[in-house]
């Protein structure tokens, strides 16, 4: 027989009851929407992908909605985190990128969309953009750049970079499989693109099958000198 | 005072002396940095339904640690007695431990009876143990079987409460099974259709709910004979990763050999009792 020993004190009497007054239920202004995001930098190309999975909670809101945006011919950002955040920053990109043609009459290049998104995110440092950032394009030389963020600004170059709820899982793998670490006697050889992309495809099969906001579909968006081309692939959507 | 000396008896069952120690153990813990490992979930759909001759449970195999898959085809349709199975969706090791503890008193139950065990029977046992802990222990059960008294199908909530019900769903995709049941549950379906609606009902949860996914399980009881249809249903996922790793790929940093230098000393056959 149990009996539950929270109404008595140490003393064996009842404990006092005290009304601590109203209870204030805190409303949050961010909401995770889950999603992953990966971009990878090449010698003459670059890879932004993400997975088309929007869910909240134990819930999916929609299969169809990619986390790449395309900004320029020669530049992709992949955005997760807060949905809500995710629209109003591409928006509030898309515009300034406007603007600096307007001014300028030339496009942004990748560097300075980077600099100029790493402002935009310290502006708001004391009620953040809850996104993950990931930019992907070609730099001045034609080469593959990528771009990473944090959620208030902080950015530095990489060759490849996973974002999102699944990027823990993910990062390790392209650590091992492009930058070759823990890996003795083996022939660093650059990566190509048709690799690239099975690599980035293989990857995002092992994430939905360990984390639950990643599945549905991948979108892989591939920057060429030849311009933008698209990549949808089936994955599960359980 | 009568309240006085209940609070301090202590009879049998489970003693809840240690708590406080438990308590100091994990501020230690914490303060070192660490934490202590976290009670593990089954976001699940579990469904049965009862049918003309008998009663279909189904579960889903998917196993989560917060939003991470810890086991992609894990068992949830426990065996209580021949005739009787339990689905279970909450905290992973009570809903294995409380239907194991329930077989083996439902065993020692029927050995004394002489008498094939009692759906009613496990789910008085199931509830009096599930009150008795206030819903500490996190277990929600969806049981069924058939017994002389017929097909039965009752759903056990982590309080203690109990259902019984023509059809029943659990677990964190029981919303979108129960869409399925409303929808097309009919009072003396056939076994075909009552096995195509209960693996209906799994798979909207498992492509609805993020908590459940993976294989769908069902068990179909009817008098004198169960089917264990484990997976009922896989999922057609193939992965095509090749990572071909060379030897010599990982480096050895030390290396230490030790032999063993072992001799036969004496050498005896001893049979075993396989009676």
């Amino acid at each position: 027989v149990m009996i539950s020993a929270r109404a008595y004190g140490d003393n064996g009497k009842m404990k006092e009851y005290h009304y601590t007054g109203p209870v204030e239920h805190k409303f949050s202004p961010y909401a995770f929407n889950g999603g992953t995001v990966l971009a990878v930098a090449g010698e003459d190309f670059a890879l932004v992908a993400s997975d088309t999975r929007l869910s909240e909670g134990y819930s999916i809101h929609s299969r169809d909605s990619p986390k790449c945006y395309k900004l320029t011919d020669t530049t992709v950002i992949g955005c997760s985190g807060f949905h809500g955040d995710c629209l109003t920053l591409t928006k509030i990109i898309e515009a300034r990128l406007k603007m600096y043609k307007h001014s300028n009459n030339k496009s942004m290049t990748s560097g300075a969309i980077a600099a100029m998104l790493s402002t935009i995110l310290y502006g708001k440092r004391f009620f953040p953009y809850y996104v993950y950032n990931i930019i992907g394009g070609l730099d001045e030389e034609g080469r593959g750049a990528v771009y990473s963020f944090d959620p208030v600004g902080s950015y530095q170059r990489d060759t490849y970079k996973a974002g999102g709820s699944a990027s823990a899982m993910l990062q390790p793998l392209l650590d091992n499989q492009i930058g070759f670490k823990n890996m003795e006697n083996v022939e660093q050889l650059p990566l190509t693109l048709e690799k690239a992309v099975q690599l980035v495809k293989d990857v995002f099969i092992s994430a939905a099958e360990r984390d639950v906001y990643t599945g549905d579909a991948l979108k892989i968006c591939i920057i060429t000198k030849e311009g933008i081309r698209e990549e949808i692939v089936p994955l599960r959507k359980d | 005072m009568a309240t006085v000396s209940v609070c301090q008896y202590h009879r049998g069952g489970f003693s809840f002396e240690n708590c406080k120690r438990n308590a100091l153990l994990e501020a230690d813990i914490n303060k070192l940095g660490f934490s202590s490992p976290a009670a593990r979930k089954t976001g699940t759909t579990i469904c049965g339904v009862v049918y003309k001759d008998g009663v279909v449970l189904g579960a889903d195999t998917r196993a989560t640690e917060g939003m991470v898959v810890a086991d992609k085809n894990c068992s949830k349709i426990h065996y209580i007695s021949p005739n009787v199975y339990c689905c279970g969706a909450g905290t992973a090791a009570d809903t294995e431990m409380t239907t194991q503890i329930i077989s083996s008193n439902l065993e020692l139950h029927s050995l004394s009876t002489g008498r094939l065990p009692r759906v009613a029977t496990a789910n008085r046992m199931l509830k009096q143990m599930l009150f008795r802990y206030q819903g500490y222990i996190g277990a929600a059960l969806v049981l069924g079987g058939v017994d002389s008294t017929g097909p039965q199908l009752y759903s056990i909530y982590p309080h203690g409460s109990t259902d019984k019900l023509p059809y029943v769903t659990m677990g964190s995709g029981s919303l979108a099974a129960m869409a399925v049941f409303e929808d097309r549950y009919r009072p003396n379906m056939e076994e075909e259709e009552a096995k195509r609606l209960v693996r209906d009902a799994i798979a909207a949860g498992i492509f609805n709910d993020l908590g459940s996914g993976s294989n769908i399980d069902l068990c179909v009881i009817t008098k004198g004979k169960v089917d264990y249809l484990r997976p009922h249903d896989v999922d057609h996922h193939l992965i095509h990763i090749c990572l071909n790793f060379a030897h010599g790929t990982t480096g050895v940093l030390t290396k230490a050999v030790t032999p063993l230098n072992l001799e036969v000393v004496e050498e005896s056959v001893q049979t075993m009792d396989t009676s």
